[in-house]
Order: C-alpha cells, then sequence, then structure tokens
C-alpha cells in the first residue's frame, strides 16, 4: 500500500467480502438444497440452513433410486465416465502435444512447419463450428457411446503443441549434445531429459485441461444416447424435468455438488499449477 | 531464443511416427468435417439425405433472408456486450480492491478463483434453480417485493438469467488476469503520484486503467469468445434458448437447425459462417494481443 488510508481499506475488505459471498451463493443454495427433502424446497421459500436429508439424498443419486420424473441414471456411474473422460483428454491431449511438438522441434523433415501450422490452425476450429459433420465422422466410425468417441476428437491440442514448442525451443543444446555423446538416442533424450524438464509445464496444462476435459457439455450431449455412457454434467440436465415441481431438486442439487467437486479440488490443491496454466495457454 | 534448434536428430521414420497420433486426429476430426462442412453449405439435401444437389450460395442466401438467424445474431451480440461489460467491470473491482489488501489478496484469489471450475450446464442449472418460477428462493423473494419474475415466460428476464450465470462462471478468469496486470504495474509509477497529491482515485484513471488495456482487451477478446463457443451448455441447461427463440444464441441455433430440425445445408452455412467469426477473433486476437500483454 502506497500511504496509509484506514477507511479505503475497509471499504476494499468490505467490497472483497461481499464479492465472496456473491460468488458463493448460489453454491451454498444448491448444497442447501441437496440436504432437504424435496417437500421443504417446492414449498417456497426453501429453508436457507442444511437440512437432515443430504445422506439419503446423495445416496440416492449415486446408486440411482431417486425420486421424481427426471431421468433415474446412476450417478456413481456418471461420475466415473466423467473420471475416465476428463483423464484420457488431459492425459491424452499433454501426450500427444509432446510427441508432435519434439518431432517439430528436435528434428528436420520435408514439411515440417507444414504441419506445425496445421495443428496450429486447429485453434479456428473448435467442435462448436463443426458439430455435424464431426458427429457424421464418430458416428461411421461406431464411436458413438463410447469412450473413444467421447474423447478422441477433443485431444488434438494447438494451444499444448504450441506450450512445449515454446518451451523446448528454451532448453539448452548443450544438454541435448552431452545426451547424445552419453550415447542416448531421440526417445531416451526424450524420456529421461525433455518429459522431467516439462514438469511444470504439464501440471499446468493437466489442470486446466482436466476441468476442460470434465466440463464437456456439446460434445457428449451428441455422442452419447445411453444412459450408462452419460458423464455428470450431462445427467444433472436429463434429471430436471418439465415443470419446476414434478423436479426432485433435493437430487438434482446432490448431482450438482457431486459435479462441481472434483473440478473445484483440481483448481484448489493445484492453485499455483492452475494460475501458471491459464495464464500460458491463453498468451 | 532460437527459433531453430541448433543440435537436433536424424531419424528418416521417427519424426513422422511422433506426429502421426495428432496428425490422424486433427485430419479425421477437424479438417474434414470442416471440409464437408463447406462442401455441404453449396448443397441442399432432403431430410433423409437421398438426394443431394448443388445450389451455390443459395444456403447463405436463405441465412441472409431468415430473420430467426438475424433475430439470433443480435441475441448473441446482446449476450456478448452485457457479459463482457459486466463481467470485466464486476472483476476489475474485485481486483483494484485484491490489489490494495496487499497481504491477504492470495487468500481473496482462493475465494474468488474456483467458479471457473464449475461446469458452465451446471452453472446454468445453479442459476435456473435460484430463479425457477415456482420454487426458486430469489424469485420468491422478488415476487415478495412485488416483482413478477418469469423467465420461461418472459425473454428479458430469461437473458438476465443467462447473463447472471454466464458473468458469475466467468468473474474468477477475468479477476486473475486483472489481479496479475495489477500487480505487474510498477509500485514506483504510483507511489510518485502518491507524491505529488494524487487521489487513490485519481491514480486510478490516469495510471492503474491506461496501463491495464492491454489486459482488458485481451479480456475483452476471451470474454466474447467465451459467449460464442462456451455459453451453449448455459443456454442449453438454464433456459433451452426460451422462450420461443429469445435466447437461442448462434450456436444453439446451429445445433437445433442440425440436430432437431435437420436441415444440413442450413446449419453447414451457419458452421461456416461461425468459422469465418472464429478465425477473425483467433486473428485479432494474435495479431493485437499477443505482443502488447504483459505480465
Amino acid at each position: 500500500m502506497v500511504e496509509r488510508r484506514p477507511i479505503l481499506g475497509i471499504l476494499a475488505h468490505v467490497v472483497l467480502i461481499l464479492g465472496v459471498l456473491i460468488v458463493a451463493l448460489p453454491v451454498y443454495i444448491t448444497f442447501v438444497a441437496s440436504t432437504h427433502a424435496n417437500e421443504a424446497i417446492i414449498h417456497p421459500p426453501m429453508p436457507l440452513t442444511p437440512g437432515s436429508h443430504m445422506i439419503e439424498n446423495y445416496t440416492a443419486v449415486l446408486t440411482g433410486t431417486q425420486e421424481g420424473g427426471g431421468s433415474k441414471a446412476m450417478v456413481g456411474r456418471m461420475m466415473l465416465v466423467s473420471l475416465v473422460t476428463a483423464l484420457v483428454i488431459a492425459i491424452g491431449k499433454i501426450a500427444i502435444s509432446l510427441l508432435s511438438a519434439f518431432a517439430i522441434v528436435y528434428f528436420r523433415f520435408p514439411f515440417r512447419m507444414f504441419f506445425f501450422w496445421a495443428i496450429f490452425v486447429t485453434l479456428m476450429l473448435p467442435v462448436e463450428v463443426r458439430i455435424a459433420p464431426t458427429y457424421k465422422v464418430v458416428s461411421d466410425l461406431g464411436m458413438l457411446n463410447t469412450y473413444a468417441g467421447l474423447t478422441v476428437p477433443l485431444i488434438a491440442s494447438a494451444t499444448a503443441t504450441f506450450l512445449f514448442r515454446q518451451f523446448f525451443l528454451t532448453v539448452p543444446d548443450e544438454l541435448t549434445e552431452a545426451s547424445r555423446i552419453d550415447g542416448a538416442g531421440p526417445l531416451r533424450f526424450f524420456w529421461d531429459v525433455l518429459v522431467p524438464l516439462s514438469r511444470t509445464s504439464i501440471a499446468a496444462l493437466f489442470v486446466i485441461q482436466f476441468i476442460y476435459g470434465w466440463n464437456q457439455y456439446l460434445w457428449p450431449l451428441l455422442v452419447t444416447t445411453s444412459e450408462d455412457m452419460y458423464p455428470v454434467v450431462i445427467g444433472i440436465k436429463r434429471m430436471i424435468s418439465g415443470g419446476d415441481a414434478q423436479t426432485e431438486w433435493g437430487a438434482v442439487m446432490a448431482t450438482a455438488m457431486l459435479a462441481m467437486i472434483p473440478p473445484a479440488l483440481v483448481v484448489l490443491l493445484m492453485q499455483r499449477w492452475f494460475v501458471k496454466g491459464l495464464v500460458d495457454t491463453e498468451k | 531464443m532460437a527459433a531453430e534448434k541448433r543440435v537436433t536428430f536424424r531419424s528418416p521414420w521417427l519424426p513422422w511416427a511422433l506426429l502421426a497420433p495428432q496428425l490422424v486426429v486433427i485430419a479425421l476430426f477437424f479438417f474434414w468435417p470442416a471440409g464437408q462442412a463447406l462442401v455441404q453449405s453449396l448443397q441442399q439435401s432432403d431430410a433423409f439425405g437421398t438426394s443431394v444437389q448443388w445450389v451455390g450460395l443459395e444456403n447463405f442466401r436463405n441465412l441472409w433472408n431468415d430473420e430467426t438467424y438475424l433475430a439470433s445474431f443480435a441475441t448473441t451480440a446482446v449476450f456478448s456486450v452485457l457479459v463482457a461489460s459486466l463481467g470485466l467491470s464486476l472483476s476489475l473491482l474485485l481486483a483494484v480492491f485484491a490489489d490494495r489488501v496487499v497481504k491477504v489478496s492470495g487468500l481473496y484469489r482462493t475465494l474468488l478463483v474456483w467458479p471457473y471450475a464449475v461446469a458452465p450446464a451446471v452453472a446454468g442449472v445453479l442459476w435456473l434453480f435460484m430463479f425457477a418460477p415456482s420454487v426458486g428462493i430469489v424469485s420468491y423473494l422478488l415476487r415478495e417485493w412485488g416483482f413478477e419474475w418469469n423467465h420461461l415466460l418472459n425473454g428479458n428476464h430469461a437473458m438476465a438469467l443467462i447473463v447472471m450465470a454466464a458473468v458469475w462462471k466467468q468473474i474468477a478468469y477475468n479477476f486473475l488476469f486483472f489481479l496479475a496486470g495489477l500487480q505487474s504495474i510498477p509500485k514506483s509509477l504510483i507511489e510518485a503520484a502518491a507524491i505529488d497529491g494524487a487521489t487513490p482515485w485519481r491514480r486510478f484513471w490516469t495510471i492503474q486503467f491506461p496501463l491495464l488495456s492491454p489486459t482488458t482487451f485481451f479480456l475483452l477478446v476471451i470474454n466474447v469468445i467465451y459467449v460464442f463457443l462456451d455459453t451453449f451448455a448455459i443456454v442449453d441447461a438454464a433456459t433451452s434458448g426460451g422462450p420461443g427463440k429469445e435466447t437461442a444464441i448462434l450456436v444453439y441455433k446451429l445445433y437445433y437447425d442440425a440436430f432437431k430440425a435437420m436441415d444440413l445445408g442450413a446449419s453447414a452455412a451457419q458452421s461456416v459462417v461461425l468459422m469465418f467469426i472464429v478465425v477473425i477473433f483467433t486473428v485479432i486476437q494474435f495479431r493485437f494481443v499477443e505482443k502488447k500483454v504483459n505480465y
């Protein structure tokens, strides 16, 4: 702080605390709703303190035994689908981008820069702008309702390839020469030198891509039609049936809490890498 | 930093093998579908795909004459202006104050960044629940105060609902970049102005705000891209494009025409228009933003 202005200091805290509370409010209400029986919620105003139905609601949705008019798929199963999808997308993106960046930086071969730009241009082709034809490809390959269909079309990554390329260019040539003199081939050098050196970039990208994978919506909405392949984010929407009153809100809100916890934990526990990842991937 | 390596490896096949996975994925799931969209945008077929004929630019002409499509453009524009202006001003306000309370700014950062992790669809559901006309707690309070909230009937209410959900979800991101931007402004500038007697208010507008302009511009572009592409899930979860088509943004209409109305030609033409928009944004982002943002 430049000068002493106690009133401004207090004002800063007031504004920030208000901000934190407003940001947290929707989640608090969701949590409270997830601990009440449906009867308590559908007759407004709903209670604003946690109720006694927490365990019932959460076990009901996890095992798919909730009441109400919406979908009754098992949320436990959906969490598993989401977890597998998010991990495959995050690890897949990092793996294929590391390999491509290694090839582009450490080898000389025809059309090298053409391939680099081809990968880079995919930045301008997000799934939203080519949904119908991409769906057609996946369905022709018989990949609907499979983990492959949920993940493979999303694991190309221009940003990750670009990031690893930038990083590899800063790795001193002396390291390459030294490993060569020690008799290491390209793959040995990649695995024993480059990958360990890229650890922080990998961690940062992992956080961002895990959240990206977990939160996918449009793509799973298209390629999954059977309940046992719904990611949890899709499942929530399917649990909300027609009218407000027929929806089993306690169950929906319990599912929403469950859907938020894994990515939120990743962000909070890996906050340092998360911030690095955001800043790196966007510039 | 050299743009090329001096020391490289030699192998006739290894680089191709290393590149293969990424190239297969982008060829199969990016370039081929994008090419298909381009081709289909010039064709018209019946709903069963049995007959296909070339129609030139007719699909685009139809779009241009389609009032719902133009309305969808207007909806998307209003939505992005609202989300970007509200989101940026709120997060700038929070960031400026967090920058002031140096000692605990990290704590506030932790308490403010986690909505980034919430899926847009889940954000849509949370806000939908608070504002659900018959059960929502906020719509109940509004009714008590004499304001009849019903986003199922009133298009403005529906727009307000998705704006709130989209802003809420994006505040974390904007806040992080504004805070980083503010913390990178040299303290000496602010101190010099303070010694000259400038009030915090004046210092903000004459020093911090102008120096933040690269960050602001970068966030503006990112927020507009976010609204165009990533808010589909918020819209689908909270309003399903309704009431009527009042919140049907471009991606929502594209999805609807391709998978509900099964109109391939129209949806392909919309894909091409959207691709064009994304290309423009990406070029702006890299051409004008990349070099000027400092962290």
